[in-house]
């Protein structure tokens, strides 16, 4: 049966040409998709505006900003303790996290930084290394659930939910905990609370090893991840990565190591490096840095100052009332106390002129404060710099060449999070 | 090498174009006295001194005063855990300095993020847009004379500067214009709804 061609065009060769000159516009003709803002695998608010040749992306324009809440904005009009909530905001999957490093941005300023309690500090680091497993986590449990392996997310979710557990106990909330202070914590840990973090310490390594069993191994998730979206040495550096998505690359930079803060140095750790940087590199890095919190974890509760129940009354907050707020039966007894508590509420710690910056090891990799100061006890102005907007930045040279489903594995293998990224 | 070495390295280099090293807390920082030198000086840093890393730039609106804008830079070695800051002011009128993205590629969106809170503009950096405020925002809201409450807006749909691509199309509402009730030919309202049956049986008496 003739088609309609075949009637329009009567010579047979002539007929040949037109059909591969269609052929030939149907292969040309770039696609442009935009994936996001709301996606499931964009892990949030993040849109990326691909270009694709058939299934092959041309070009990808990541775009971020749909939760830009001004938080840098809002920091320069309130006292340094009122923006502790803001921070746990940032990364809301490690808020623990993110208020020991603005709490320690604050304290350099203001150079008590080393002057911390033991007890406070040992607590910090244990907070930080409960928020890095419940991130890592959460963003590998999003990940193997995007790559087609849901039971991960269940097992991951479990542990999770002891952790938020750990923090309600400690801070009162689950999400948004607010722990620490300017100088020290909100409050010493309850007693049984370092019992309970043992009792996790020994359920999550079983649960750990079984998502290894499901994953490490398992053909489709190696197919999948080896050698997609690999960011080589140089690159990672050149493109400002941080955390586990630098070391994935091979470079071998923690902060804990290379700038130790609170008592890092006492404690014993490794430092996991990739060998190739691709996703599953990444993918690896994670695994055994959840393993090394648990060792840090371990060794805070032998160490811990004070013990487990702290009997003889270790200090948690530096004991200078024109830092930290006086107990409420000294501010309703002594004359000096009043007043220290009245200035503190009412304007603030009072900060010395200057600019510090401080980088902190988070879960998605080096959250940094740089606070500018004039005096007074509300920053001139302070920059965050969240991890996740700058190891977002790479996508847009690590997406070309790649097939449209290793979008959600890049995407995953990058492990981001939104409210940090938009700030 | 230690920070305060680099900085009189690049003292040495660039002479009285840079200020002493000012230490604070354990950080050193160097002031550039002419912001379009900051090209110069960062790929000294990066090739003579080893500064691989840009940790972040930043800016500060020193309102009131003049020069109206200082640009910060955050340097590290990733060899020798060596941090510098280099910073630098730029005046109101000017409002521009030279892009170091061809020195470090991280500084792409660090620069795009300054010009879009800020409006500071980057000479050489291909791709200068808003990043975190969408394209077609009229202020720079992290000046010190923006309001904490923001500024209302007289750009009505300023969120979409490129036409809907269906838009025109039946399922398409435009801001402002009907919406899909009243686009809809075949809505019934009170006066052109057709009797339902069982009013039909009321009117006529029988059952047409």
């Amino acid at each position: 049966m003739p088609t309609v061609q075949d009637i329009e065009i009567r010579d047979s060769a002539a007929r040949t040409a037109a059909a591969e000159e269609e052929l030939r516009d149907v292969q040309g003709e770039k696609m442009v998709l935009n994936m996001g803002p709301s996606h499931p695998a964009t892990h949030g608010v993040l849109r990326i505006v691909l270009e694709l040749d058939g299934e092959v992306i041309t070009k990808a324009d990541p775009d971020v900003g749909y939760l830009h809440r001004g938080d840098e904005k809002i920091a320069e009009n309130m006292t340094y303790t009122q923006f502790i909530p803001y921070t746990d905001r940032l990364d809301y999957l490690a808020p623990l996290a993110n208020n020991v490093a603005y709490a320690l941005a604050v304290e350099k300023l203001l150079g008590i930084h080393d002057k911390l309690p033991p007890r406070c500090q040992y607590i910090r680091v244990m907070c930080c290394e409960l928020a890095r497993i419940s991130a890592h986590l959460l963003g590998l449990g999003a990940f193997a659930m995007d790559t087609g392996a849901i039971t991960v997310f269940l097992l991951t979710f479990t542990e999770r939910e002891k952790i938020y557990n750990l923090a309600e106990a400690a801070s009162g909330a689950r999400l948004t905990n607010s722990y620490t202070r300017i100088g020290g914590l909100m409050r010493d840990i309850p007693p049984t609370w370092c019992a309970q973090v043992k009792q996790f310490c020994d359920e999550f390594e079983v649960a750990l090893a079984e998502v290894e069993t499901l994953l490490t191994r398992n053909r489709i998730w190696v197919d999948r991840l080896r050698d997609v979206g690999v960011i080589s040495k140089p690159m990672a550096i050149d493109y400002g990565l941080t955390g586990p998505n630098l070391r994935g690359s091979g470079v071998d930079w923690d902060l804990r190591k290379n700038q130790p803060y609170l008592c890092y140095q006492d404690l014993e750790f490794d430092i996991p490096i990739g060998s190739v940087g691709d996703c599953y590199d990444r993918y690896m890095v994670r695994q055994e840095e959840m393993r090394q919190s648990v060792r840090i974890l371990r060794q805070c509760l032998q160490k811990i100052p004070g013990g487990w129940t702290n009997d003889v009354k270790e200090p948690v907050s530096v004991a200078d009332g024109k830092i930290t707020l006086p107990s409420k039966q000294k501010v309703l007894s002594s004359m000096e106390e009043l007043i220290h508590q009245f200035m503190l509420v009412t304007e603030g710690v009072n900060c010395p002129p200057g600019e510090i910056y401080f980088g902190h090891e988070n879960p998605k990799g080096e959250l940094g404060f740089y606070i500018n100061s004039r005096g007074g006890g509300t920053p001139y102005r302070m920059k965050i710099r969240g991890p996740s907007f700058i190891n977002l930045s790479i996508l847009g040279e690590l997406l070309p060449g790649c097939m449209i489903s290793d979008v959600p594995v890049v995407l995953g293998s990058l492990d981001f999070v939104m409210g940090e990224s938009d700030r | 090498m230690t920070a305060l070495e680099t900085a009189n390295q690049i003292k040495a280099k660039f002479g009285d174009l840079v200020s002493e090293p000012v230490e604070f807390r354990g950080e050193i920082s160097v002031t550039s006295a002419e912001a379009g030198k900051i090209f110069d000086i960062c790929s000294f840093a990066k090739k003579q001194l080893g500064f691989d890393f840009l940790v972040d730039i930043t800016s500060v609106d020193n309102y009131g005063t003049d020069p109206r804008w200082t640009v910060i830079y955050h340097l590290r070695n990733t060899k020798t855990a060596t941090e510098l800051r280099l910073k630098t002011d730029v005046s109101e009128e000017k409002s521009e300095l030279p892009s170091v993205l061809p020195v470090w590629r991280t500084a792409n969106w660090h620069e795009r993020e300054i010009y879009d809170l800020m409006g500071i503009r980057f000479t050489g950096h291909p791709d200068l847009r808003r990043i975190l405020m969408w394209e077609g925002y009229p202020y720079h809201p992290l000046r010190k004379d923006f309001p904490l409450a923001g500024k209302p807006t007289d750009l009505p749909g300023v969120a979409f500067t490129k036409v809907t691509p269906m838009e025109g199309g039946p399922f398409v509402t435009v801001a402002g214009g009907k919406d899909a009730i009243d686009r809809e030919p075949r809505v019934r309202t009170p006066e052109n709804a057709e009797p339902a049956i069982s009013d039909k049986r009321l009117i006529g008496g029988k059952l047409k």
